[in-house]
């Protein structure tokens, strides 16, 4: 055994390596020159989850969590903790609604309600160690497969777990690896989707930054189960530092012979290629993915046939999301029962989600199915920042739709979360708070979709540019009646008509905000108002005097000389002298300007 | 390398999850020594260096090693405190590399306390 006391597991996920940079270098030379680098270790770990208060740092084996953590504080930090023993308090995590400080990582609220199975291996491994993993009982779960299992028992087995996919459409993993085993062929192709897309989203990102390995071990299971021999992973070349694991990760499999020829002495050959896909949101569709494999341009083609009659080269093929692959190992492992022991009748196990937008607590979080979203953007999330109000939260991305706050106990499940007009999406989470336009919400996303449409169908490319158009039109208060029965006629015909899953749901996030938030598209169109004023074209700039404190803020901030303000009266403002600049807006505290 | 069997799985996992036992669940026992200037100055680092050896020769996965701060006694520096789960703390003072190697060979590995060491219990 060695004579280390202490690990520090620093956090490199994408987030925190951003903003800590020397912090690590710092650390080892603070450490060599108090004389401990030999009794405390630095192992570099994968996404912690808790970006927004990123860099962070645990201290094992005390458990005492750093946040925030820059190189001016390393010479502190060493000499008070890990020479003298006192934690240093000024870096300990703050409870933002008590105020309250927890040093403890397991006793904070982000952490404590979580379950983690996908992420198991966060904070706990060193992403590019496969002794790490495997201590973990990583491939443990390929041993037993390929060992003991015929492919059958494995599809049985994951069936049995009812785990779905997790790339948003939540079509049953064992069922997709039945159809591809059955159809016949020699060459069957193992593809993994890590082309993620959605806006706000990056938990495939932070598993395969974090725990590369697992993803490899599904896929060696997933091959066996359909008797393939080759597979890819098709990941975004805007994930430097998944790619860079994932390299690792291969090369280390190779060595140890746990891809190739003979893998673990069974006589099973398989083995996995990386493709860097270029970033076009649409190639996330099964066929376009593959489309931009063969080296084609990534469009999709229409279905039937699926994938696993004829998919990549137009062999056989199963495709699976990061997430998914992820879940594999430990199902075939503890066993399909294991893991519908967790959830609800119809979705079973955890889910990962990227916490984002108006919430105190940035981050990853694995929960249960079940879970109720309030818990997950209360609890977990630590409520809304700046004593703002809840207004919705988007889920499933551009293909998903809002939640108000009346469906906040919808639980996390893929029927029950459709029944309220979302879907469960491959878990992008962005909460809004009442500052938040959403007429503008969709226009952003029909933004993004009509910019990533690749053009192949009508519906879709001419379509969501119709609809991107009526929404520009509405926010710069040229809005008409009639505009509302117009978005929705327009959104049923590009659903009813599109070619692939990208226009089949484009239109969600308006059909979405309608169903909730009718009031606010009409009192654009009609009253042309913004309630929440995002929208400035609607601004009359004007001063209410019943808001205004007559602080005169406004004044100090406008260039053009247009407020008129004396100390002790109300603001005015002139309209001739106004440039629309938005100073005094952004200025005024107390939502005075309309 | 040659090819892994799953018999060598197993045998780096058994390897492996020892380096990475401080990353687990908090050991049975807890040993801490008091690293306050004072501390620091009266030799716990020498203390600290004798326990991590004694440490590594005993190769025992239950327990935690905690550098600690100054309890507030700094005439009896350096101060190791013992904590095994379901017995109450004993504090040791006075404490050099001789007297660690005892205390952890008699009363960590063998639970014997080492009284005439001892300064308090609790």
């Amino acid at each position: 055994m060695s004579r280390i006391r202490t690990q520090l597991m620093l956090c490199g996920g994408t987030g925190c390596k951003a903003t800590s940079h020397g912090v690590r270098e710092a650390l080892q030379k603070e450490l060599e020159k108090r004389g401990l680098a030999e009794e405390i270790q630095i192992v570099e770990t994968g996404c912690n989850g808790f970006c927004s208060v990123g860099p962070v740092m645990l201290v094992q084996p005390e458990g005492i969590f750093y946040q925030k953590i820059q190189p001016k504080d390393i010479p502190q930090l060493v000499e008070e903790h890990f020479l003298k023993g006192r934690p240093l308090k000024r870096l300990f995590y703050v409870e933002p609604a008590s105020e309250e400080t927890i040093p403890r990582m397991n006793e904070i609220p982000f952490f404590s309600h979580q379950l983690l199975w996908v992420m198991r291996n966060k904070g706990v491994i060193d992403p590019e160690k496969i002794d790490d993993y495997i201590a973990t009982d990583g491939y443990f779960g390929v041993a037993k497969a390929l060992q003991e299992m015929t492919p059958e028992e494995i599809i049985a087995e994951v069936k049995t777990s009812g785990l779905r996919g997790r790339g948003g459409a939540g079509f049953p993993t064992g069922l997709k690896w039945e159809f591809a085993r059955k159809s016949p062929g020699e060459v069957k192709y193992v593809l993994c989707n890590a082309d993620e897309g959605d806006p706000g989203a990056f938990m495939d990102r932070s598993v395969l930054e974090a725990d590369p390995h697992s993803v490899l071990e599904g896929m060696i299971i997933a091959a066996k189960a359909i008797n393939s021999h080759q597979g890819y992973i098709y990941c975004r070349t805007e994930y430097p530092l998944a790619i860079h694991r994932l390299n690792i990760a291969i090369a280390q499999a190779k060595e140890y012979g746990l891809l190739g020829t003979d893998i673990l002495g069974t006589g099973f050959d398989f083995d996995i290629e990386i493709y860097e896909g270029a970033g076009a949101f649409v190639c996330g569709e099964e066929t376009a993915l593959m489309r931009s494999i063969e080296g084609k341009r990534g469009m999709p083609r229409p279905r039937p046939p699926f994938p696993a009659q004829k998919g990549l080269w137009e062999k056989p093929t199963i495709l699976n999301n990061v997430e998914t692959l992820a879940n594999i190992g430990q199902i075939i492992l503890k066993g399909g029962k294991w893991y519908a022991g967790v959830g609800t009748e119809t979705s079973k196990g955890t889910k990962v989600f990227a916490l984002s937008g108006d919430i105190n607590n940035i981050g990853l979080v694995e929960v249960p199915m079940g879970t109720p979203l309030r818990t997950i953007i209360y609890d977990i999330g630590g409520g809304i920042p700046n004593k703002k109000k809840f207004k919705a939260v988007q889920l499933g991305g551009p293909s998903g739709g809002c939640i108000p706050e009346q469906e906040l106990d919808t639980p996390v499940d893929y029927q029950a979360i459709a029944k309220v007009g979302a879907i469960m999406g491959s878990g992008g989470m962005i909460v809004m708070d009442e500052d938040t336009c959403m007429v503008d919400m969709a226009r952003f996303f029909m933004d993004f979709i009509q910019d990533e449409s690749c053009g192949k169908c009508t519906p879709c490319r001419e379509g969501t540019r119709r609809l991107l158009e009526t929404l520009d039109r509405i926010c710069e208060g040229k809005g008409k009646a009639g505009d509302i029965e117009l978005l929705k006629e327009l959104s049923y015909t590009i659903k009813d008509a599109s070619l692939c899953g990208l226009g089949q749901t484009g239109p969600n996030p308006i059909l979405s905000t309608l169903r909730y938030f009718r009031d606010e598209y009409e009192a654009h169109i009609y009253e042309k108002r913004c309630p929440a004023k995002r929208c400035t074209a609607l601004l009359k700039f004007e001063i209410n005097p019943e808001l205004c404190t007559k602080c005169g803020l406004c004044f100090k901030a406008c260039p053009s000389g247009a407020i008129i303000w004396q100390k002790k009266e109300t603001a005015r403002i002139d309209k001739e002298k106004c440039v629309k600049c938005l100073s005094c807006f952004e200025k005024c505290k107390f939502g005075a300007i309309f | 390398m040659p090819k892994l069997t799953v018999q060598d799985l197993k045998k780096i996992k058994e390897n492996t999850s020892k380096e990475m036992q401080l990353r687990g669940e908090s050991g049975r026992i807890r040993i801490l020594v008091h690293m306050g200037t004072c501390g620091i100055a009266a030799g716990a680092r020498e203390v600290m260096h004798t326990l991590m050896e004694e440490m590594a020769a005993a190769d025992r996965q239950d327990i935690r090693v905690v550098a600690s701060g100054c309890m507030g006694m700094c005439s009896s520096e350096p101060n190791v405190t013992v904590e095994i789960e379901g017995e109450t703390p004993i504090v040791y003072q006075h404490i050099d590399a001789n007297k660690m190697r005892q205390i952890f060979k008699r009363h960590v590995l063998k639970g014997e306390v080492q009284s005439d060491f001892a300064l308090a219990r609790g």
